[in-house]
């Protein structure tokens, strides 16, 4: 999940009695699947929690291009390497998307890059891992877009119109996404002993940090239910984490690839596989800030910001003086 | 002064699009920016044909409060439908 451990604003679900006349309006729209629009009402509470969520998981998307630009010039062959341009590039839009899905909550997308920029908002954690060799740019959009795409498929239904549309497009291109990767992780699994090596190894440090993009267990979880009453989520993080080791275990088999988990087997009686959670006092550091590339990350994107100021500003001027000179011919 | 690009709402009409579709905003500094920046945000996999711009804050939209006013008169017109006229068999198609 791209928004992980999003705080729901407000004090939890009212009962129908608790609420104003407003409010039950608006939850009998959404309880009928009618969208909500910008322009409609809403609670000041569904309208923060969602530019909480819109706005990590937009930066998620654009964080994210940072450890895939990473193999960019060393792509292993000129084709490679545009699929893998082509797919970073998506990330960008799939990024812009969303920070318009956004602002139309009345955020503008100065305050919430910058939001970003200082640490006052999160991206998933997942992107705090780094890329070693080209073995993790296979394991990426294998595992973690795929992780994505579970949580995404169920939030084309959302109830905000704006997020929904958003997730629409997304979910329409992220499917590239995740089989280019399990293209190129299989061209390793299939190959020398040592890119098979390779291959295992993404696998080995990729797995649990995939799994912990669904956020914490529900047990956890205390902010799901106001959430849930609203739609802006869908599943709870663990039917979606149960859903992507079910789809994912037979698709590692197929590639000779073992999962990194000895208690990783099939539950006849449940139907489901069972798996060993990850180290959630990991994942908690991660969150906090102490995940192995957080630094570099938020550097990285802070240097793009300031880098680019002077072209923001030179082209803005430029526009601005054209359509003087415009105004002056008329 | 709010040195922010403004934002452009687009529109796509597709290969057989009968017309120009609203597909999401951007920000950018004019015209030109915004439509060479939704050739690349809005149309990498040959969504369309023709692209049009225009700045947000030039368009004006109805509010969801006026919905009743506007919409309802036209449910109790039935007649405007042609499925509302019994024509004979006899006569065939019209």
């Amino acid at each position: 999940m791209y928004a992980q451990m999003i705080k729901t604003a407000g004090t939890g679900v009212k009962s129908r009695e608790e609420m104003t006349e407003q409010e039950r309006a608006f939850q009998d729209k959404i309880d009928a699947d009618i969208k909500i629009e910008p322009k409609d009402w809403m609670p000041d509470d569904y309208r923060a929690t969602l530019i909480r969520q819109i706005g990590q998981h937009a930066h998620s998307e654009i964080v994210g291009q940072l450890p895939e630009g990473n193999w960019i010039t060393r792509a292993p062959t000129l084709e490679r390497k545009a699929i893998l341009l082509a797919k970073v590039q998506d990330e960008a839009g799939h990024g812009l998307y969303l920070y318009c899905a956004a602002e139309t909550l009345g955020v503008s997308r100065d305050e919430i890059t910058e939001m970003l920029l200082d640490g006052r908002m999160k991206y998933s954690s997942i992107f705090n891992y780094p890329t070693l060799n080209w073995a993790d740019i296979g394991a990426v959009g294998w595992l973690v877009d795929g992780a994505a795409i579970m949580n995404q498929v169920p939030l084309q239904r959302t109830s905000f119109g704006p997020y929904s549309r958003a997730m629409i497009r997304i979910c329409k291109e992220e499917s590239f996404h995740q089989r280019q990767g399990y293209d190129a992780i299989r061209k390793m699994a299939e190959g020398t002993p040592e890119q098979r090596r390779m291959a295992q190894d993404a696998m080995n440090r990729l797995w649990y940090p995939s799994l912990m993009m669904f956020g914490p267990s529900d047990k956890e979880s205390v902010h799901s239910a106001q959430s849930m009453a609203w739609k802006i989520k869908i599943n709870t993080n663990d039917e979606l984490r149960q859903k992507f080791v079910d789809q994912t275990v037979p698709q590692a088999e197929y590639l000779g690839l073992s999962i990194p988990d000895p208690d990783l087997k099939w539950n006849e009686a449940r139907g489901h596989y069972d798996y060993t959670d990850p180290d959630w006092s990991e994942f908690f550091d991660v969150i906090k800030g102490n995940g192995p590339c957080n630094v570099d990350r938020l550097a990285a994107r802070n240097k793009a910001w300031d880098d680019g100021k002077w072209v923001r500003d030179g082209l803005l001027a430029h526009a601005r003086k054209k359509r003087t000179r415009n105004l002056a011919a008329e | 002064m709010n040195n922010e690009w403004p934002l452009w709402e687009i529109f796509i009409r597709g290969q057989h699009g009968m017309s120009h579709r609203h597909v999401g905003s951007l920000h950018a500094p004019d015209a030109e920016m915004a439509i060479k920046n939704a050739r690349d945000v809005y149309t990498r996999r040959n969504e369309g044909v023709s692209i049009w711009v225009v700045e947000a804050n030039n368009i004006s939209a109805s509010s969801p409060s006026d919905k009743g006013p506007l919409y309802e008169p036209s449910e109790s017109k039935v007649y405007r439908h042609p499925t509302f006229f019994d024509i004979p068999d006899e006569v065939g198609a019209m």
